[in-house]
Order: structure tokens, then sequence, then C-alpha cells
């Protein structure tokens, strides 16, 4: 009886380091959305949204240029990354038996783990190189070449979920098989498709790396997409390391925006998957 | 290009196509719709190998005129041209192997609880919150180290640590806050997401009724877990460690930010460092000289050719997990 105390204390041990460490993972989590807000908030004003930055030593100033910037950039990149991604997903899913299919499969997979630094130095070398200037372009398909593979297994993934009753339904009525695709199996699994995109879109969203040496970093307006184009986190890594007081704010404030943008993607992501999944 | 796998039963493969196609043999859109897909998924294996071909003649200069000294070379010096690049390996593989150090077990304690022994509620909620730290830029959570977890470490961590532990080498030298220790931190937190929900997929891909013979055999929920779901498991979750040290070993901008980047070797964690990943991140813009910029691109290959095999050996073990027939052997 004595052993089976013991054993029994075990469990207990061991259950709740296991739950200490859950809560140990979660202590960064609210530090880091602490800080940021507590810190942040006070650089958010109109003029942070509204105004270029202003000289080192000057007070005030925004970082309009750098939210406009990253907005271009993600755009550009869903642009590039989306369209190709879904049908490259439409191919795994409806041909992925194929030899072809698994390599890619694989090499989605593989892609996804490829840090994305080097994928800056893989577009620079490609884009930058040959046009000879940094680029919103080059940021986008740094960003684009980053999402294709969440892209397109989660499409893969959620077509696959979809009744194969549908298709055949569709078949059945004399439709080419192209278009059962198309317009029953991916319209049907279109909402959680987007829902995967717009992960995909958050994590992009909030990369620095990639674009140190693509889109690079600009104090003005950029007019048009071939010139050197600011963007949120770019901005927040130089002002973080800079020496200026008043510049760590502004990193602090255009932390909170950027997080704010990230989080309500996901989260928003998140919770239409947990409706949908309970709604079946 | 894409063969169908019964290609060498001609009568299965006839049956089949009607079924599917119910059309003219030859309809175009099909065949288009096929063709066309197949390329873009060509693709993303052309994008692989364009990358490593593109970054092995980014850095041809550099691999010509250093060879392996590149690699076991110690002195970083741009201004004389003379390119090791040993201090950043050294910083990348001991901030990833300290980050794994933290992440590994704490990522256990996570999957585990969150998949063997937490009530329902708590699964979706902490679950969650888990999934978030993974939704954080990491140019955020260098933000952070700068200004809350270097001073942190500075005032309060390295003194307790070089007052108890003083006498190892690891924990020797002044506490600056920033160095080996905040960028193995700052790692950790990371890839926690990633070893953590990796695992709980393996977790799950055990089979019921594994756990269910070792409770009725009267196990505990623990001996249960050390008995019967661990042993199953155990190459799932070598893999999901192995997608965190690729993680950690390919992270930029957090640990830039906290590292210090210095280039030198230090048996001190409390010591600054410098990574791979670092390096090129701060020196890229600024390098001027074509043998500079080979030199950095170098590091990218390397970089490049360790996740993508680290990559490689993960997925093909997290996959023979899932794959392993229900109630298959242990």
């Amino acid at each position: 009886m004595e052993k089976y105390a013991r054993r029994k204390l075990l469990d207990r041990v061991v259950r709740g380091a296991c739950v200490l460490a859950t809560v140990v993972a979660l202590v960064p989590l609210g530090s880091v959305l602490y800080y940021v807000f507590v810190r942040g908030i006070g650089g958010i004003d109109l003029a942070f949204f509204t105004e270029l930055p202003k000289p080192v030593g000057e007070e005030g100033g925004g970082m309009a240029n750098a939210i406009v910037g990253t907005i271009k950039l993600v755009g550009l990149a869903c642009l590039m990354g989306i369209p190709p991604g879904v049908l490259a997903g439409v191919y795994l899913a409806e041909f992925g038996n194929s030899r072809l299919g698994r390599i890619v499969r694989f090499s989605a997979d593989v892609m996804s783990g490829v840090p994305s630094i080097t994928v800056g130095l893989f577009v620079y070398a490609l884009v930058v190189m040959t046009t000879k200037q940094f680029s919103a372009w080059a940021g986008g398909i740094a960003l684009a070449i980053l999402m294709l593979p969440t892209v397109t297994r989660s499409t893969e993934e959620l077509l696959k979920l979809v009744p194969e009753s549908l298709r055949e339904a569709a078949l059945g009525l004399g439709v080419p098989k192209w278009r059962a695709t198309l317009r029953v199996m991916l319209r049907t699994a279109a909402p959680g498709i987007a829902v995967g995109i717009m992960l995909a879109v958050a994590r992009v969203a909030g990369e620095t790396a990639p674009l140190l040496f693509t889109a690079f970093n600009n104090r003005f307006w950029s007019s048009s997409l071939n010139e050197p184009t600011a963007s949120l986190p770019v901005n927040i890594y130089t002002y973080a390391v800079s020496p200026y007081e008043d510049w760590h704010d502004q990193a602090w404030a255009a932390a909170l925006v950027l997080l704010v943008m990230v989080l309500v993607l996901n989260i928003s992501a998140r919770l239409l998957v947990r409706h949908r999944v309970k709604a079946r | 290009m894409a063969s169908d796998s019964n290609a060498h039963l001609p009568l299965v493969r006839s049956r089949s196509r009607v079924l599917t196609h119910l059309g003219a043999d030859g309809n175009w859109g099909d065949f288009l719709f096929r063709r066309t897909t197949a390329l873009f998924a060509l693709a993303i294996v052309v994008l692989i190998a364009a990358m490593a071909i593109e970054m092995t003649r980014e850095s041809e200069e550099s691999i010509a005129r250093f060879g392996l000294d590149f690699v076991f070379g110690r002195v970083w010096d741009p201004v004389r041209q003379v390119f090791g690049a040993l201090p950043f390996i050294f910083g990348t593989v001991v901030s990833s192997l300290l980050a794994l150090t933290i992440a590994v077990p704490i990522s256990l304690g996570i999957a585990i609880y969150l998949s063997e022994l937490a009530p329902g509620w708590a699964r979706t909620v902490l679950g969650f919150l888990v999934e978030l730290l993974a939704a954080v830029p990491s140019v955020v959570y260098g933000l952070w180290g700068i200004f809350v977890l270097a001073p942190w470490l500075r005032e309060t961590v390295q003194p307790a640590l070089g007052a108890t532990l003083g006498f190892l080498p690891l924990f020797q030298g002044p506490a600056l806050g920033f160095g080996m220790l905040a960028g193995g931190i700052v790692l950790a937190i990371m890839i926690t997401p990633t070893i953590s929900s990796v695992s709980r997929e393996v977790l799950r891909a055990v089979p019921m009724p594994l756990r269910e013979g070792a409770l009725a055999l009267g196990a505990t929920r623990w001996e249960m877990v050390r008995t019967a779901v661990l042993p199953y498991s155990k190459s799932g979750l070598v893999g999901a460690t192995i997608l965190g040290l690729g993680r950690a070993l390919g992270e930029t901008m957090a640990i830039t930010m906290v590292i210090g980047n210095r280039a030198e070797i230090s048996a001190s964690l409390f010591a600054p460092g410098y990574t791979m990943a670092s390096v090129i991140a701060n020196e890229f813009t600024e390098a001027t000289e074509e043998i500079y910029l080979a030199a950095l691109a170098q590091i990218g290959l390397l970089l490049f050719v360790i996740t993508v095999l680290l990559n490689i050996v993960a997925r093909l073990l997290v996959w023979r997990v899932g794959r392993l027939p229900q109630g298959g052997r242990l």
C-alpha cells in the first residue's frame, strides 16, 4: 500500500510539473503583451498614423510611410503568393498521390523551415542585383516566397476535408472534373482556405529579416513600387537599436501597432476556425 | 511528368478514367487543369533548387578562396579581407543548444499536459495561448529583449547565478545582460510553441487502446504516459525537437537584438556572442567588396543547407509516427 502512495505522489508531482511548464511558457507572452501595451500606448496619437518620421532630435513625427509600406508589401506578397499557393495546393489535393505530388509536399514542408534571412539573400541576388535597386517589389517577392508553403499545405488539407460525395454529385451531373474541383470543391473549402491565408499573412506581416536587404527602408514616402520602402518591422528594429530615447518610444508605439495588426488577424482566423468546427 | 501509380495496369487505369472524368477521353479542360496546377506545384520544388543554386553562385568567390578554412577560421576581419566563420557557427550552435535545453522540457510538459492530463476547457484556452506565442513577430521579441529581458538578467538573474554557480566557467564574467544567455532565452521562448504543437500532434497520433490498456492494468496517468504514450511517440518527439532546432538556428531578428554581436568565442554564457543569421543581417547592406558579400552569402548558404537537412530528418521522423498502423508495434 505504501508503494501505491508513492506512485500516486509521483503522479501528482509530474502533473504539477506539467502545469508549471505551461505557466512558465506563458509568462513571457504576458510580459511582452504588457510592456508593448504600456510603453507603446503613449506614442500613439494622430501624428503617428499621418506624419513622416522627424529627423533625430526633433520631437514628434510618425510612421505613416511605414504603415502604408507594410500594407503595400503584404499586399504584393498576397498577390504573388496566394494564387500560386492555392493552385499548388489544389494539385496536391487532387493529384497528390503521384510521385511529383509527394516530392512537392515534402519540398513545401522543408521550405517552410528555411530561415527567412536566407530567403532575403536569395531575393537580393535574384531581384535587387538585377534591377540594381532595393524595392517594394523585392520585399513583396521575399514575403510571397515565405507565404507559399503555408498557403499550399493549408489549401491541400482543407480540400481534403470536403466530402467526396459533393464531387461525386457534381460529376454525376456531367460536370467536367476541373469545373467540379473549382466550382464545388474549392468553393466549399474557401472559408477554411481563407483562414489559412489569414494566418500566413499574419506571419509574414511581422517578418523583418527578409526585408532588410530587399525592401530596405525609407525615411520618406516611396512614390513607386520600384523604390526602397519603409515597413513597420524594419522600423522597429532600426529604432530599437538606435541610441536615441525618443526613437525607443516610437519603436514601442510601432510594436504596438504591428502587434495589434498581427494578433487581430491571427486571433480572428482562429475564432473563425473554432466557429466552423462547432457549427458542424 | 506525374504518372498514375497504377499506370502499369492498363485495365484499371482506363476504368478509373471513365469513372473520374466522365467525359471524352481527351477533355481539354481537365488536361489543362491538371497541367496548370502541376506547374505551380512544380514551382515550389524549382524554388528550393533555385535558392540552393543562387546562393552557391553568390558565395562562389568565397568558397574558392577560403575553402574549408572558412568554417574553421576564427578571425573575421573585413578590412584585411580575412573571413573565418567559426565564431558565428559557435554562437549559432551554442545559443540554439541553450534554447533547446530550456525549451524541450517545457514544451514536452506543455504537450503532455495539454494532450493527456488537462480538462477540456484548459486544452482549448491554454493551447490557444501557447500558439499565440508563435504569433508575436520576432522583432517584437527583440524589442522586449533589449528593454525588459536584458536589464532583468543584468540586475537580477546574472548576479544570482554568478554568486551561486560562479565556480562554473559558464557563469563567469561581468553581468552585461546582453549576451549568449539572453539570446538562448529569447530563442527558447520562440521555439517553445513549435516544439509543443508538433509534439501535441505526435501524441494525438498515439492509438487510444494503448492508453486504455495501460490504465486498465492499474497505471496512474503518469505511468500510462511513461509506459504507453512516450515509447510509441519517441521518434516523433525527437522530430519535433529537431524542427525547433531548425527554427532556432535560422532565427534572426530577436537574437540579433540581444546577443551582443561580438565575434568572440567564450566559455561563459554571460559573454556576448554573434550568430550566423545575425552577421548577415548586420553586415550585408554595409558590405561593399565582392569578397565580403560572397563571405556573407556563404554563411547564408551554410545556414540554408543545415536547416534544410535538419528539416528533412525531422519531417521523416514525424511522418513515421503518423504512418504507423493503428495499434502497431511499440
